[in-house]
């Protein structure tokens, strides 16, 4: 917030220390850890950008030794979320999907109701548009904060929906596809296209990756040893929009970051800055690392 | 040498009930002192001492050791131990003390039947409303715990620790998540159950301590006897 309101770009910023966060009661994890951060505000060259974050975090852990070796795998929530633009059904139904995106079993749940595969949930079947205010009237005086109209306005919603033809079976197909997607780096491109003739929006989504896969190989990286998952980034925090990337040693995450311009949009009060960073967890790497 | 100490809930139905569950088992609950005095016994069992204490209570008093056994319902337990598996048994179930925990939602939105329905309601009144639709509770644990289960999102939870069905009314809350018997209190107040299954269905039980001291604790081989137990 503080570097929307007065800050300029490009700017970078590094930082070190103690992080708190509050754990669920049945985790052993620490509340209060190390963190090393970096941040990079700078809209000119978003790939480049992308893969200097990248970059900055390897050579830092490259200066160690890893006796489980690295595993490193990449996403791109650009793409899922361009899927899911590209779905021939309602406005609404595509915001439903959007918005569970970062809950995958909700967002499962859904695609199958809209598929056709399962029933709508209970409770909608009665609903009519003739005599609906005195439906809501007779079900019960109007109390809380939510009101009528409100019922009423969802309740029109709600039957336009029970019209709505589902999902076509190839452009799931298709969706499902994106989301299995488990290959390395270097053939991602090419498989992810192959799915741009049912899910349009995909092609200029992948343009933009290819910004950032590009920026990688110029830096020297070998395409074939970073894994490629469609999912990847979507059940950690809300507001990655872009490039994910994650650093593992054996099954512990040592370092992870992503882009999140739309969050410096929501923070900025309006603005909107490129912006993408990550993390490295010194108490892991100090674990796996000799 | 220690006594065995039981949690007993220090008054209401729940006691009674308690009482006459212990009574039909050869066990003689009574209390003992002057009208206003929290202590009690069990005849004839001078090593055993019940300890009356709030049902509320008896869950943290299991979890630190403090007593050997207590009798509590399953939503305290739940609620107020989210590490209960290492901390506490379930002895047995005493078949009273029923009661579901459950969403409920005003009549009148005749929109919304499922988890689902309060899902989507939960989104647009975001937006409407610039701060997220609130479920009043004093079960935040189980609430929040079921809540992320099933994939609900844009919600606060607000606490109640007493007359949640009239939150809504007062426009403190959209929804509540409180526990039920027979609905009259939610029909009272003009709230209907959602259809889904409970969040979890509560009833009383006798609770073994597992970090509690049991060396040497000479009633508790006779007690559980009477009750049909193990003594190990």
């Amino acid at each position: 917030q503080a570097h929307m309101a007065g800050g300029v770009e490009p700017a970078r910023y590094a930082y070190q220390g103690a992080v708190w966060r509050k754990q669920l009661a049945t985790s052993d994890r620490p509340r209060e850890y190390a963190q090393i951060g970096i941040e990079v505000f700078d809209s000119a060259d978003p790939g480049n950008a992308d893969a200097e974050v990248f970059d900055r975090v390897m050579r830092a852990l490259k200066t160690l030794n890893f006796p489980k070796g690295l595993g490193v795998y990449a996403g791109d929530v650009g793409l899922m979320q361009a899927a899911v633009a590209s779905l021939k059904t309602s406005e609404l139904r595509k915001a439903a999907l959007m918005r569970h995106l970062w809950r995958p079993d909700r967002f499962d749940a859904l695609l199958s109701r809209y598929a056709g595969e399962v029933d709508p949930p209970p409770g909608r079947e009665t609903l009519s548009l003739d005599g609906l205010a005195e439906a809501i009237s007779d079900a019960g005086p109007e109390i809380g904060l939510r009101r009528a109209a409100d019922v009423a306005a969802r309740v029109e919603r709600l039957v336009a929906d029970r019209a709505e033809p589902s999902l076509p079976a190839s452009q799931v197909d298709a969706l499902r596809s994106l989301q299995d997607m488990n290959i390395a780096l270097d053939q991602a491109a090419d498989a992810i296209t192959k799915l741009a003739s049912e899910l349009p929006q995909i092609a200029p989504a992948v343009q933009k990756m290819t910004a950032w896969v590009e920026a990688l190989a110029n830096r020297g990286y070998d395409l074939s040893r970073i894994m490629f998952q469609g999912t990847y980034g979507l059940t950690s925090m809300e507001y990655y929009d872009g490039f994910v990337f994650g650093v593992s040693s054996g099954d512990q995450l040592v370092a992870t970051g992503g882009r999140y311009d739309a969050l410096t949009e929501v923070l900025g009060g309006g603005a909107k800055m490129a912006a993408v960073g990550a993390v490295i967890r010194p108490n892991t790497v100090a674990e796996v690392s000799s | 040498m220690s006594i065995l100490k039981i949690g007993i809930p220090s008054k209401g139905r729940l006691q009674d009930d308690t009482v006459d569950w212990f009574a039909s088992r050869g066990l003689t609950l009574k209390r003992t002192g002057s009208a206003r005095e929290y202590s009690g016994a069990f005849e004839g069992l001078p090593d055993v001492e019940p300890v009356l204490l709030s049902a509320g209570e008896i869950p943290k008093e299991l979890a630190a050791g403090h007593i050997h056994l207590g009798v509590t319902g399953t939503d305290l337990i739940h609620e107020k131990l989210p590490l209960r598996e290492t901390q506490v048994q379930m002895m047995a179930e005493m078949g009273f003390g029923f009661a579901d925990l459950i969403i409920a939602v005003p009549k009148f939105w005749i929109d919304v039947s499922t988890i689902d329905d309060l899902d989507a309601v939960a989104a647009e009144f975001r937006s409407t409303h610039r701060f997220r639709l609130r479920i009043a509770t004093k079960y935040h644990n189980v609430v929040r715990d079921y809540l992320k289960r099933v994939g609900v999102a844009d919600y606060q939870l607000v606490d109640s620790q007493g007359a949640t069905e009239g939150t809504i009314r007062n426009l403190t809350a959209e929804a509540i998540a409180d526990i039920t018997t027979t609905g009259a209190t939610l029909e009272a107040n003009h709230l209907k159950t959602l259809r889904d299954e409970p969040l979890l269905k509560s009833q009383a039980c006798l609770w073994k301590s597992l970090t509690a001291d049991w060396d040497n604790v000479p009633g508790w081989a006779g007690f559980a006897a009477k009750l049909g137990w193990d003594a190990s």
